[in-house]
């Protein structure tokens, strides 16, 4: 996978917002955006009520995720483009969703719904509708989901990269600076975790910085070009982020993304945590 | 400590213009909240509005309603405020207390 492989420009979106087998899929929490305006042609995933299962804390298998695309009129051999809002957070993390279900050929939108809206590009609110299909995916490939025994076991050993803002890095804040504090977890982070914030891999517009760029921001942050990674954030949808850029855009193998992250680590009994700007001791 | 109901368990933005959730505590929240508006002082909605922390990293963001309000649950200290939308961009800077902070940031093209 590469830069261009994986990710498609605005430009190309809207020269190809009618060519037969592309699908653009908007993908958010909060789905009021696509309702009052959204790519034209695009269909709409909501993280939460399609994507997550409605019981188990997990997001949705193999049979539901089969199902799902089936409903929505996605085949196996569309190209699948998805965009969404917060700097393509949740698109990323759909993203991740698809490869781990083995789609053939599925790409980001580059700088997502935000670099449409500075744009000025245009938005429809007609709702497509698509014949159902037979959709079937693969066993999930587990070489790209990180568990929290795995995680505990590559404290000191592989490449971890806290992708959260500085203050909760640090352990100042619970929770992204637009949701409320209040959380039931312990602050900080993994101990010999980088602290290497997802913003740090966009511009202001939500496009993607330069491969080169991206390349000094991890190297420089410590990140070792000789051991497999583990990205995570708080709820898996930042690190869904990272993950794209270190293995879809530098194409670094072993790349894995922890989505239980913070949520689940912060409330584990008994795992070492480290607290202030620095990494800590394994 | 429990979780209201009514936070969302993902980081997706609240709605900017809802009141603030029941299980606030304005004791302990530091809030930082406003409206956008363009030149002519009309609100703008849409507007992508980003919080910066002391030293210039982004923090978060969030879209302004169509009132042009826009909100953050923030800590006491000095913040950026940074917006771009359709209309243009504008830069606030913020020293925040706990408790509700009210701004007003201009956007204008350039």
């Amino acid at each position: 996978m590469s830069r261009d492989t994986a990710l498609v420009s605005a430009d190309w979106a809207e020269k190809n917002l009618e060519t037969p087998g592309v699908v653009f899929v908007e993908v958010d929490e909060d789905t009021t955006a696509y309702d009052g305006g959204h790519i034209p042609g695009a269909i709409k995933l909501d993280w939460k009520k399609d994507l997550q299962d409605p019981v188990r804390r997990d997001f949705v298998n193999q049979e539901q995720f089969s199902a799902l695309l089936s409903g929505r009129g996605i085949s196996n051999d569309d190209t699948v483009v998805l965009y969404g809002g917060n700097n393509n957070w949740f698109a990323a993390y759909a993203y991740w969703y698809f490869k781990l279900y083995g789609h053939g050929d599925v790409k980001l939108l580059d700088g997502g719904r935000k670099k449409w809206e500075l744009d000025a590009r245009p938005y429809a609110k007609d709702v497509p509708s698509r014949a159902k299909t037979s959709y079937q995916a693969s066993a999930p490939d587990l070489s790209i989901r990180a568990f929290r025994d795995e995680v505990v076991q590559s404290i000191g050993v592989k490449n971890l990269v806290d992708v959260r803002s500085p203050d909760e890095y640090a352990g100042r804040l619970l929770a992204p600076a637009h949701l409320p504090q209040e959380q039931s977890q312990r602050a900080g982070h993994i101990p010999t975790a980088i602290s290497v914030p997802w913003s740090k891999a966009a511009n202001e517009d939500g496009t993607f910085k330069s491969n080169d760029e991206l390349s000094k921001i991890y190297g420089e942050a410590g990140l070792d070009g000789g051991k497999d990674t583990i990205a995570y954030c708080r709820i898996g949808e930042r690190s869904s982020h990272t993950w794209f850029v270190l293995k879809e855009l530098l194409g670094q193998q072993n790349v894995k993304n922890y989505d239980g992250s913070w949520t689940e680590y912060g409330s584990l009994i008994g795992v070492p945590i480290a607290l202030g700007d620095e990494p800590g001791k394994a | 400590m429990t979780s209201p109901s009514n936070v969302a368990a993902g980081c997706a933005a609240p709605d900017q213009s809802a009141p603030l959730p029941a299980g606030v505590d304005l004791e302990k929240e530091t809030v930082i909240t406003g409206v956008v508006r363009n030149g002519d002082g009309e609100a703008v909605g849409g507007a992508y509005v980003r919080l910066l922390d002391a030293s210039g990293e982004f923090t978060a963001e969030v879209v302004s309603s169509p009132e042009g309000v826009f909100r953050f649950f923030a800590a006491p200290g000095s913040w950026t405020l940074r917006a771009l939308s359709r209309s243009g961009n504008g830069d606030l800077t913020v020293d925040a207390a706990r408790g509700i902070n009210e701004v007003a940031i201009s956007v204008a093209a350039a």
